[in-house]
Order: C-alpha cells, then structure tokens, then sequence
C-alpha cells in the first residue's frame, strides 16, 4: 500500500488561535509542509504544539483571517470528518467497544465499504504491524506499544492526506520508544504520507523528522533541519531546547573574543559582522570543544570535576574571565582531576554567536 | 487466620439485620401461600389466592407491566441524549437542566402529582388515560437515567473517543451510536433496571395521579389491604415480588459486574 497518489501538502497562511477564554494559543503563523514531508513539532509543554495538530486536523478552527489549505483545498472551514485527515493520539483513542480488527477497520466500515475489502485490507494492516495473533483481542487486552500500532493502523487503512500524530510514543517505555520510532519513521516513508510529528523530546524530533519546527509560546522559534537547529540555532531558546550547550559572555576584540586574559579565536564570518568591543554571546556544545594541552592554548583553564559516563568523559572546566564552568565532552577515555590544568581548544566553526541582551557595559 | 471475638459480634448483627428485613417478606409470602393464615402451614398451602388476585386485579398487573416499559422508552429516547448534552457542555443552561433534574429525586412525589394536576387536570381525556401516569412517571424515573448515564461518561474519555471516530470520517449520528451508546452500555442497562424497578413499585405519586381505570399494581396493593383478606392481599405481595425481585438482582449483579473486570 502507498499514500504517496493521495498525500498533500499543507500550507498554513496566518493562523492563529485564540480560545474562547482569551488564551492566545498561537500567533500568526505560516508553514508549508511539502507532500510526503515528515515535520516534527517540537516545544515545551504549553507552547501550543497540540493546539497546531489540531487547528490542521480541524479539531478547532483558526481566528479570522487564517487559511489551511490541504494541496490547493482551502480546509480551512471544514470540519474534521471531510478532511481526509489521519489521527494517532497521545492516549491513542481505540475504541473499548470493539476489537482490534474492528478498531481498525472503522474508517472503511463509516465509509461503507464493502466486506470484502474491509477485510482485505485489516488483513493488509494487521500483517503490516505484526498484529495478526491479536485480532479479535479487546483493546484493554493489548500492551501499549500494541495499542500504539493498532491506533496507526487505524489512522493510515483509509490511506489520508496527512497524518497527524501527537506525542504517538509518550506512554512507552524508553527503549521501545526508540524501536518504534525507527519502525514509524520507516513506515511513513515508505507509505510517502504528509505528516505531522509532535513531540516534546528532542532526540526522537531528530530522529523522525525531515524538518523541524520549534515552538516557543505560540510562535515558531526556528524551522529547519535537525542538523540546522543543531548546528545553528538562532536563538538561545532553540539552542537550549536542542542538546547541550555552553552559554559565556565575551568581549569582541580584532579577530577573537576576549575573557579576561583568555581569548579564542573567531571565523571570518562571525566577527565581521559584530562591532568591535561588543559584547557577545558565546555558545558551543561539550562534545564540540577538544582539551588540550595547557601550553598550547590561548582559552585555559582548570579542571573543577569530572565524570565518567560510558562514551565519554564529562570534564567541567572553570575559565577566567567566564563565570559558567565550561562542559567539555572528552572521547580519549583520559582521566582528570580536581585541579588539573588545561588548555580548551574551540573550533572556530562550531561557535555560535549571538548579540547579548545588555550590551553595554562590562567591567573588564 | 484467626477470627476475633470482634467478627462473630459483627456477624451476629449482620444476620439479625438481615432477619429483621426478610422475616416479614418470609411471612407474607407464607401468608400468600396457605389456605388459612390464622390457623397456619397445617391447614395446607395452595395457589388459590393467587389465581383469585390474577382474576380479581390482572389489569393492574399489565398496566403496571406497560407503564413501566413505555417509561422506560421514554427514558431512553430522552435520557440519554439528555446525559450526552451534560457531559458534553458547561454552560449556564447545562447547570441548569443539571439542577431541574435533581429536582424529582428531592421532590416528594405528592409535591409532583400534585403540580401535575393542578396544571394538566383540566384536560379531561388526558387525565383520566394512563398516559398521565406515564408522565409522573417519567418526571419521576429521568434524573435515574440521565444520572446513570452520566456517570459512565465521565468516567471515560468520551470526547477524544469521538475525536478520533471524527477523524476517521463518522459523522455526529455515527459517533453516537457506534461510540458513545456502546460504552455507555452498563449505564443505559442499570439506568433501564432501574426505571423498570422504580416505575413498577412507585406508589405516592401514582396514587395521586390514578383514576378507578387507571390503577397500577402497588395502587391496588393499597386497595387490597385495605379490602380484601389477608392472603389474597398476601398473594398480590408475591405476584408483586414476582415481578421485582429479578429486575433488583439484575441490578446488583450488574453493579458487581464492571469492579470484577476493572
Ligand atoms: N481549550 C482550551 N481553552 C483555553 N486554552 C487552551 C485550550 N487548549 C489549550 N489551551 C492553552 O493553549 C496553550 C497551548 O496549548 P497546547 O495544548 O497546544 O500545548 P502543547 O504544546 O501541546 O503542550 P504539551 O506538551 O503539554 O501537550 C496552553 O497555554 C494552553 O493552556
Ligand atoms: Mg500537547
């Protein structure tokens, strides 16, 4: 089976939402989702992830002057049972009157298919996610990863133009969130569905989507890539959000960014474009930044703790003229202690930089 | 495990309770039963108070039977609805049909009657036609339904249920009856036993309402012990317990049922 003849594209042309106790749940908002796209969206608790999958699902209808539209069907009015959506919600929904094989032969059986192909495909969806023992099983009979594929099941038999899902692995356990999200991945691209992911967790956001959109009360943060909110967040928000990362303060001076009697050296691109003396925000992740030998570096340090963690060493390191301690993520399986002195070496390219909010006076 | 002095006490009053309760039930079914009740068992059980309660008071029986099903028709095509809007909206007005349907279960079924007379009494072919028990009836049996009803579906989450049959094309009608009747089964059914059992044995409100044509079973169980010998009205007792005994303990045993599964 393949979804890729009937999927859409989606396009959001100034949606926004208000609810009817005055709660401004989304400012206006534009986004395109292209047809057989995966977008993620991603955001804290409260940031109106769910209020967006269900503006577009047509659960609830944007304020005047927004459009949805699926492809060139303008949805925006339509309400949820003619938009050829499908849904997968974060308590999955399954119906406790009926069995699995009911449960996801529903969206046939209000169509009115006929019999024969109702079974065909049920069949189709059961032997596609290995659900075939659990057939006539009552819903409150199955584990929850079963109920999760049965809910999937449910939403994509009727082949929809998208496919919305809301926080799909929330209920499960760690390590089969993981396996599932691999397998849903696989799946949508396969069946070359439009879909849209939410979720609060960052790594299964990498993991699944084609984009990312992050959200940050009611507005989106940044929307691009994994690897472009990874690698360049344009904001400290979408840079906290996505991985670890260090926050310090400098001073721009010539080519590199002054702490104190420290300094570390910038690219091209990025102290062009500031003004001489300005103080900066400086961001680099842990496993970005290399320790080395005390002598040789220009940002130096000591060592404040350190932790073994598997894969790498965690090394906290105090810098002069930095008032955060520094995370460095050390892959040589070298020990440090206490005390320790060391040179940290930044990759220039690596090096995030954004205006501070007060900019004007530094004591140093 | 050892049983204290604590249980046995507690046992012993249970039972004494329990006896205190059924003994009478135990002698009126005896007293339905025997040829003559005064002078005892000896004097030989038979079912001729039975059949003469059957020929003298059978109409009651099925008007009594007809009252209680078309009551509980009426319950249904209403109530539930009815308990689907309350749990659905929070509104001024969905508080305040809240509140009027509490009202029957404090009101005393005189206060009812007699409001319905005082309002549809002048209406002579209506009053005197079983029809006018039907409504008291159902004024008096719709807050069991609809309370019922409702709380079955709040205690599931009917709404994201309903969200997504919505996304997968039902319509409103189709939701309703594919998703919201079916779960809300184990309340329609103890709302249903109850209305049955309720309509079957209220007294107060039908004796105001009924006319000499239009009486009900309890109406004239009143009429017989005020009337008849001890066991016909005895006997009238047991076709009555006959009829209410089953629809008691289907309820219990519904009640029972959902804890065994939870
Ligand atoms: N029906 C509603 N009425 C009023 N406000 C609402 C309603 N639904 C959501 N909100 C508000 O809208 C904002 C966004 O909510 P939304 O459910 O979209 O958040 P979310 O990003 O999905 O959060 P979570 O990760 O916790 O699910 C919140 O501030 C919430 O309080
Ligand atoms: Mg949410």
């Amino acid at each position: 089976m393949n979804n890729a003849s009937t999927s859409v594209a989606i396009t959001l042309k100034q949606v926004q939402k208000t609810f009817s106790d005055g709660t401004l749940a989304l400012k206006p908002l534009d986004l395109h989702i292209e047809k057989g796209e995966i977008l993620v969206l991603l955001g804290p608790s409260g940031c109106g992830k769910t209020t967006t999958l269900r503006l577009i699902a047509g659960l609830e209808f944007c304020d005047q002057g927004g459009q949805i539209l699926f492809g060139d069907r303008d949805v925006t009015s339509i309400a949820i049972e003619q938009r050829r959506v499908g849904m997968v919600f974060q308590s999955y929904a399954l119906f406790p009157n009926m069995n699995v094989s009911e449960n996801i032969a529903y969206g046939l059986r209000v169509r009115g298919e006929s019999k024969a192909l109702k079974e065909k495909k049920v069949q189709e969806m059961l032997t596609l996610f290995d659900l075939e023992p659990y057939a006539e099983r009552g819903i409150d009979q199955l584990s929850g990863g079963q109920r999760q594929r049965v809910a999937l099941a449910r939403a994509i038999i009727t082949e929809p133009e998208v496919l919305l899902l809301d926080e799909p692995l929330s209920a499960l356990d760690a390590l089969l969130k993981k396996r599932l999200r691999t397998d849903i991945n696989a799946l949508l691209k396969r069946l070359g569905i439009t879909a849209v992911y939410v979720t609060h967790d960052q790594e299964e956001a990498m993991a699944m989507g084609d984009r990312i959109a992050v959200l940050d009360r009611g507005d989106i943060a940044q929307i691009g890539t994994a690897e472009d909110i990874y690698l360049s967040p344009k904001s400290e928000f979408v840079a906290n959000f996505i991985g670890q990362m260090n926050h310090f303060d400098g001073l721009l001076h010539g080519q590199a960014l002054s702490f104190k009697s420290n300094f570390m050296a910038l690219p091209e691109a990025l102290y062009s474009t500031h003004k001489e003396g300005e103080r900066l925000r400086c961001m680099t992740r842990p496993e970005d930044m290399r320790l080395i030998a005390f002598e040789d570096a220009t940002l130096k340090g000591a060592v404040f703790h350190s932790v073994f963690l598997g894969d790498r060493t965690r090394v906290l390191v105090s810098v002069e003229g930095v008032t955060e301690l520094l995370h460095v993520d050390c892959f040589e399986r070298k020990r440090y202690s206490r005390g320790d002195r060391v040179g940290l070496l930044v990759p220039p390219l690596r090096v995030v930089l954004l205006p501070t909010k007060e900019t004007e006076d530094m004591p140093c | 495990m050892k049983k204290g002095m604590s249980f046995y006490f507690q046992l012993a009053f249970t039972l004494l309770v329990c006896a205190f309760l059924i003994v009478p039930i135990f002698m009126s079914i005896t007293a339905g039963l025997t040829n003559n009740y005064f002078v005892g068992v000896k004097s030989g059980l038979t079912l001729r108070w039975v059949y003469q309660v059957w020929g003298l008071y059978s109409d009651t029986i099925w008007l009594t039977i007809n009252i209680a099903l078309v009551t509980t028709l009426v319950n249904l095509c209403v109530g539930v609805p009815c308990a689907y809007y309350l749990a659905r909206t929070r509104s001024k007005l969905s508080a305040f049909l809240d509140e009027c349907l509490t009202l029957p279960i404090a009101i005393p079924g005189m206060a009812i009657a007699l409001g319905l007379i005082s309002v549809y009494g002048g209406i002579s072919e209506f009053r005197m036609s079983w029809l006018f028990i039907l409504v008291g009836h159902v004024i008096f049996t719709l807050p069991f339904m609809v309370k019922s009803v409702l709380a079955v579906l709040q205690s599931i989450n009917f709404r994201v249920l309903e969200e997504g049959a919505a996304s997968l094309g039902a319509s409103f009608w189709q939701r309703f009856f594919h998703i919201i009747v079916p779960n809300c089964k184990t309340g329609i059914v103890s709302g249903v036993l109850m209305t049955l059992t309720l309509s079957a044995g209220e007294f107060n409100l039908t004796w105001m309402l009924h006319t000499p044509l239009t009486k009900t079973l309890p109406v004239g169980l009143a009429d017989s012990y005020a009337s008849m010998r001890l066991e016909v009205s005895s006997a009238y007792t047991l076709i009555f317990l006959g009829m209410i005994l089953p629809l008691l303990m289907a309820a219990q045993w519904l009640n029972r049922k959902p804890k065994r599964t939870a």
